[in-house]
């Protein structure tokens, strides 16, 4: 197996304010994966992103981008990366056609002579042809995020890392950022796109990683976390029978098993669900109710961030 | 690396672009150009009133022959109004990329630091030879409009050509364009510290007016000839009939000492910030 596209090893980031952004985290991007870096706003992903593009330099760990040391290698490994750092950019006087124009001239690696076809081609694929002549000043937030993922694009890149790319779209636009998503992923590119919004990008995640208060706290594959074992059982019984359900529940095999007043909490592990209703009454336990929850996503996310959605710090 | 790719002057052309093509920089580039124009026609309102001939001894000259509006303007903006116009593009040239968040894009092309920074100290400094070269040709065209031109009298009484007063103002043009050279690396250095523009572009013009302050204090004396401004005014030196490059050559070099102070301040510290804007 090929090298991780992005790996990191203990990454901290210590503010001079002495605020632990980034604390030790161990990130994994394999490649071909599209990877959703999730977490609350304040959470330290930005921080993990300007370091792994050497805008930011870690105070301790060290980060590989597609198999070389950052930011030691930047120059020769960042002209294979495109990247959407904390929303879109630019010259507000400059048309976005002359935006894109100034940073493929300011490119150290791009071809001159290519320049054009390249800016024109990348206008084209978030469709912004038709406004690549306006003030950048008048563009919608739409329309600048859209700019901001063509410059990402202006060159073919093996590595995209996108900072929010939905932020401040509309439905319609998000759509078409997990279009492009997908489409990029399926030439082979590398994607790793941040959001504190889940429901925005956990279709087209292959891999997920959550940050909460400047730690990884959960990175694996989408299905990895959602998995069936991840299936909880809620059985509610009268008092006296507590402690013989939460023996029959033990007895067929169930995980995790913790008593909660007169509800009963458990991982059904491969347990079916339907066995469980009929051993408990079969043992001759009051069955008050009894509610099987597949944890999604969303469920884990605000589980282990603990604030939800809502600013971390 | 090859030519065909991204060299170093497809950068600078590109930094000279967007700082040429800005409105802004194109009104600091009207507003001094208005100087001399300004200048020619109250001294034509006024050569024949009782205030002819008032003011420094080359102002009164103006009237007798348009080369010595050269001289005049450049006196007239040297103080503050160039240092003003060249504290704002220069400490504009970092600050304001980190102000608009697009240097955070410039570093992730990738343009290396020293590159960027490299490009923004030429770009700035060519902010300010076109700004004393425009104030010396609007300069030259209104004076010679206005008044005509002719053999020029140097300081002594004795008289050269009106080709060699003409590069005896280029001459003069040019040693103010390079004097400024010191102030446009101390704008830079300002310009890597903050996210502010507008910080960078006062505390630069700032230490232009303090050191023309300290200049002027007795009790200095001794730390004179390493002010930033101090040998600013030895252009006076291209009146004289024997040039005396020796005066000239130490303000350039007082110049330079600057100029290697601040940019290196300046590199040191942009190739080590984090850029959090």
């Amino acid at each position: 197996m090929s090298a991780p596209a992005i790996r990191t090893e203990g990454l901290t980031k210590r503010f001079r304010s002495g605020q632990v952004a980034v604390d030790g985290i161990d990130l994994v991007v394999p490649r071909g994966a599209v990877y959703g870096f999730l977490g609350p706003n304040g959470s330290g992903k930005t921080t993990t992103i300007r370091m792994l593009l050497g805008l930011v330099r870690p105070t301790a760990g060290a980060a590989w981008l597609l198999d070389e040391p950052m930011p030691k290698e930047g120059g020769s490994v960042l002209p294979r990366v495109g990247a959407l750092v904390e929303g879109p950019a630019f010259h507000p006087y400059l048309s976005g056609r002359a935006n894109l124009v100034r940073l493929d001239a300011c490119d150290a690696t791009a071809e001159a002579g290519t320049s054009r076809t390249r800016i024109d081609t990348a206008l084209e694929r978030v469709g912004l042809t038709a406004a690549a002549k306006k003030p950048y000043r008048q563009y919608s937030l739409g329309m600048k995020q859209r700019l901001g993922l063509a410059a990402a694009l202006l060159r073919p890149r093996e590595l995209l890392v996108l900072d929010e790319p939905t932020n401040g779209l509309d439905p319609q636009g998000t759509r078409e950022v997990r279009h492009l998503i997908r489409e990029l992923s399926a030439e082979g590119t590398t994607v790793m796109v941040s959001s504190h919004l889940l429901s925005e990008i956990e279709q087209v995640c292959s891999h997920i990683g959550i940050m909460g208060r400047g730690k990884l706290l959960a990175q694996a594959e989408r299905e990895a976390l959602e998995s069936d074992d991840d299936v909880r059982v809620a059985v509610t019984t009268t008092p006296d029978h507590v402690a013989e359900a939460a023996q029959v529940l033990e007895a067929l095999g169930l995980l995790d098993v913790r008593v909660d007043g007169v509800e009963l909490h458990a991982r059904l592990g491969e347990t079916p669900p339907e066995s469980v209703s009929a051993a408990l009454v079969r043992a001759g336990v009051d069955l008050v109710g009894l509610d099987v929850r597949r944890r999604s996503l969303e469920q884990l996310f605000v589980e282990l961030t603990g604030e939800g959605f809502d600013v971390a710090r | 690396m090859s030519h065909a790719r991204g060299s170093f002057g497809r950068q600078l052309r590109s930094d000279l672009r967007l700082l040429f093509g800005r409105p802004r920089t194109i009104a600091l580039l009207a507003g001094l150009a208005a100087v001399p124009l300004l200048l020619a026609i109250v001294l034509f309102v006024a050569q024949n009133s009782g205030m002819a001939g008032q003011g420094p001894g080359f102002i009164g000259r103006v009237t007798g022959n348009g080369l010595f509006l050269v001289i005049a303007a450049l006196f007239l903006c040297l103080p503050f109004l160039l240092p003003l116009t060249v504290g704002i593009t220069a400490g504009d040239a970092i600050a304001g990329e980190a102000q608009t968040g697009t240097l955070r894009y410039l570093l992730t092309l990738p343009s290396s630091r020293s590159r960027l920074l490299a490009s923004k100290a030429l770009a700035s400094l060519a902010f300010a030879m076109a700004a004393v070269l425009l104030i010396a040709a609007v300069a030259l065209a209104s004076g010679g409009a206005f008044f005509g031109l002719t053999d020029m009298t140097l300081l002594s009484g004795s008289t050269v050509g009106l080709a060699e007063g003409m590069g005896r103002m280029f001459g003069v043009a040019l040693y103010v364009a390079l004097s400024l050279t010191g102030l446009v690396a101390v704008g830079l250095f300002f310009s890597t510290l903050t996210e502010v523009p507008v910080g960078a572009m006062a505390a630069t013009t700032i230490v232009a007016v303090v050191s023309s302050v300290l200049d002027t204090l007795p009790q200095l004396a001794a730390i004179h000839p390493y002010l930033l401004t101090h040998h600013w005014f030895d252009f006076a030196e291209f009146l004289r009939v024997e040039v005396n490059w020796s005066v000239l050559g130490s303000g350039m070099l007082v110049q330079l000492g600057w100029v290697a102070i601040f940019l290196s301040l300046a590199w040191g510290r942009f190739t080590t910030a984090d850029v959090t804007s």
